[in-house]
């Protein structure tokens, strides 16, 4: 079964890291990635920019385009991971482990309903 | 991270909302710091027990105002709340307390908590030293060290700054547009000096700080005010000249110039961040000098090689610069892209008018010896080299002006200079 993990945390705080508390948490998280991606159970896992970067499409006619995130909240989608795993259990126990190693904000372990992996971009990331 | 961290990175976040929310309720700066000083304490009580709140700011707000509220007598017309041990964590208690904070004010509590600190009164300095004090939160201690002075001499500063600020007419009511747009230009303004003061600070780490402070200043800013092409432009601006940093010295703390540095050691997430701030901006059609000077410094990070570097655009885009803030340093700066573009020649013309004006700055005889110097006219070279030096404000200016003059010496003529350098 496919899940995605979708990282929500106050990003007025992840982005007050500094230097060493970024790469400390980075280093724990690599850790449980490669053992993940070791037993075949993590696929794409991503970062986004703060939502300062981000803009809206709002499809209404005609289409509205509109600079910020979708949603003002007190959380903000940071990232997310694309897990294959038995069940919902197993997923629950892989955002533990990811919990563990970045601590704070919350995972919103939601099932796949379809899954494009499309071209390969890592390039230009 | 251990708690304590965790605590501290939430507590540093959260704290331009809280101190602005609680200058609101109490109209005195010192009651709310230290209102916010005694939340925070609570909160490094309270949280590694009961979990850290869903709204840290909503949580030192509750607190900050009770503690505060303790110290007199409570007055009739505020409304009980719940104390903190049952603040924390509990859905439905929290819900309502947060509540009884005014989301609304929430933007207009940040902006006049910066705003205060760009008093017209203060010096840049002060300013500086305000903002790094009561929004970021720094230690008279740390600032002190960022600027160089003892920690006595820096304490007295702030508390000479406060009484100017508390002696003005701190306006309380909620602004209205056109002076929410000025409030927001001086800030923006503000935010730029506390970068440029670590930007300009050379290795000198404490200084350097500066810089991510104001970008995590730039960021709050425009989460506030999102559809701001300028603080955009501000914002891309600061994070694509500090993802340069780690290329900017070498290993002895000297300045490598732009056109030496190993741009695989160029931050890529903040030239990213950037660049993605800057796409937005455009799409408003509303250029300002922060989007321009963002422009540029983008044209700079997207060259592969200096050699990339597309300088008719960079002379294009200062001769924008030009006419929204005309300003002989901006000149100056001009004057690099056109000796790329039509050669020393051309450029000397250009900022020889400048030379009344510029006769103190370090950058124009820098840059006067360096275009005499690829004309080969070494006389002429060595005497701006030479003024330079009397006027550099580091010792890694001073530094790098001397290799200059050393390499004339061995009657060696390097080419490279650091456009970025003088900056308007």
């Amino acid at each position: 079964m496919l899940y995605a993990l979708l990282c929500y945390n106050d990003e007025a705080t992840v982005w007050s890291w500094d230097k060493a508390q970024e790469s400390e948490v980075m280093d724990r998280l690599g850790a449980v990635r490669a053992r993940l991606e070791k037993q075949g159970k993590l696929g794409p896992s991503l970062r986004l920019l703060p939502t300062t970067a981000a803009t809206t499409l709002r499809k209404s006619d005609p289409p509205l385009v509109l600079d910020g995130p979708f949603a003002e909240t007190k959380e903000q989608l940071l990232g997310f991971y694309i897990i294959d795993v038995a069940d919902l259990d197993e997923a629950i126990a892989v955002a533990k482990d990811l919990g563990e190693a970045n601590p704070g904000g919350s995972y919103e372990i939601r099932p796949l309903a379809v899954y494009n992996a499309g071209a390969d971009l890592r390039v230009s990331a | 991270m251990s708690d304590l961290a965790w605590i501290n990175a939430a507590i540093t976040a959260a704290r331009p909302q809280a101190v602005g929310a609680l200058l609101r309720y109490f109209r005195d700066l010192d009651t709310a710091e230290e209102a916010f000083q005694d939340a925070c304490l609570r909160a490094l009580k309270t949280w590694p027990q009961n979990g850290p709140p869903r709204d840290p700011a909503a949580w030192l707000i509750m607190v900050g105002r009770n503690a505060a509220l303790d110290g007199v007598r409570k007055r009739s017309r505020h409304t009980e709340l719940p104390p903190e041990e049952v603040l924390s964590d509990l859905g439905d208690q929290e819900e309502r307390a947060v509540e009884q904070v005014d989301a609304s004010d929430y933007r207009d509590d940040v902006l006049r908590l910066l705003f205060i600190c760009c008093h017209p009164d203060l010096p840049a300095t002060q300013q500086i030293a305000m903002a790094l004090r009561i929004v970021s939160g720094l230690t008279v201690k740390q600032i002190a060290r960022a600027f160089l002075v003892s920690e006595a001499a820096m304490e007295q500063r702030i508390t000479r700054a406060k009484r100017i600020v508390a002696e003005g007419d701190a306006d309380f009511e909620t602004p209205g547009a056109v002076e929410r747009a000025e409030r927001l230009a001086a800030v923006a303004a503000m935010i730029y000096l506390v970068f440029n003061e670590g930007y300009s600070a050379g290795d000198n780490p404490a200084r350097a700080q500066l810089c991510g402070e104001a970008i995590r200043l730039g960021r709050l800013l425009l989460r506030l005010f999102q559809a701001e092409p300028e603080i955009m432009g501000l914002l891309a601006l600061m994070l694509v000249q500090h993802a340069r940093t780690p290329a900017r010295f070498d290993a002895e703390g000297q300045i490598v110039l732009l056109d030496d540095q190993d741009r695989g050691l160029w931050d890529r997430g903040m030239i990213a961040e950037g660049l993605a701030l800057i796409d937005k901006a455009m799409r408003h059609r509303r250029p300002g000098a922060y989007q321009v000077q963002a422009a540029i410094a983008a044209l700079h990070v997207r060259a592969p090689t200096p050699a990339d570097t597309d300088w008719a655009q960079i002379d294009a885009l200062y001769a924008n610069l030009e006419r929204l803030t005309p300003s002989p340093v901006i000149t100056l700066n001009r004057a690099v892209a056109v000796s790329k573009v039509a050669g020393p020649e051309a450029a000397l013309t250009m900022i020889e008018p400048l030379a009344d004006r510029l006769s103190g700055y370090f950058h124009f005889h820098g840059l006067k010896g360096a275009l005499n110097l690829e004309l080969g006219r070494e006389a002429e070279a060595r005497a701006a080299f030479g003024r330079a030096i009397a006027l550099a404000n580091t010792a890694a200016e001073a530094a790098h002006i001397r290799q200059h003059l050393d390499r004339l010496m061995a009657d060696h003529h390097p080419t490279v200079r650091e456009p970025g350098a003088a900056r308007g």
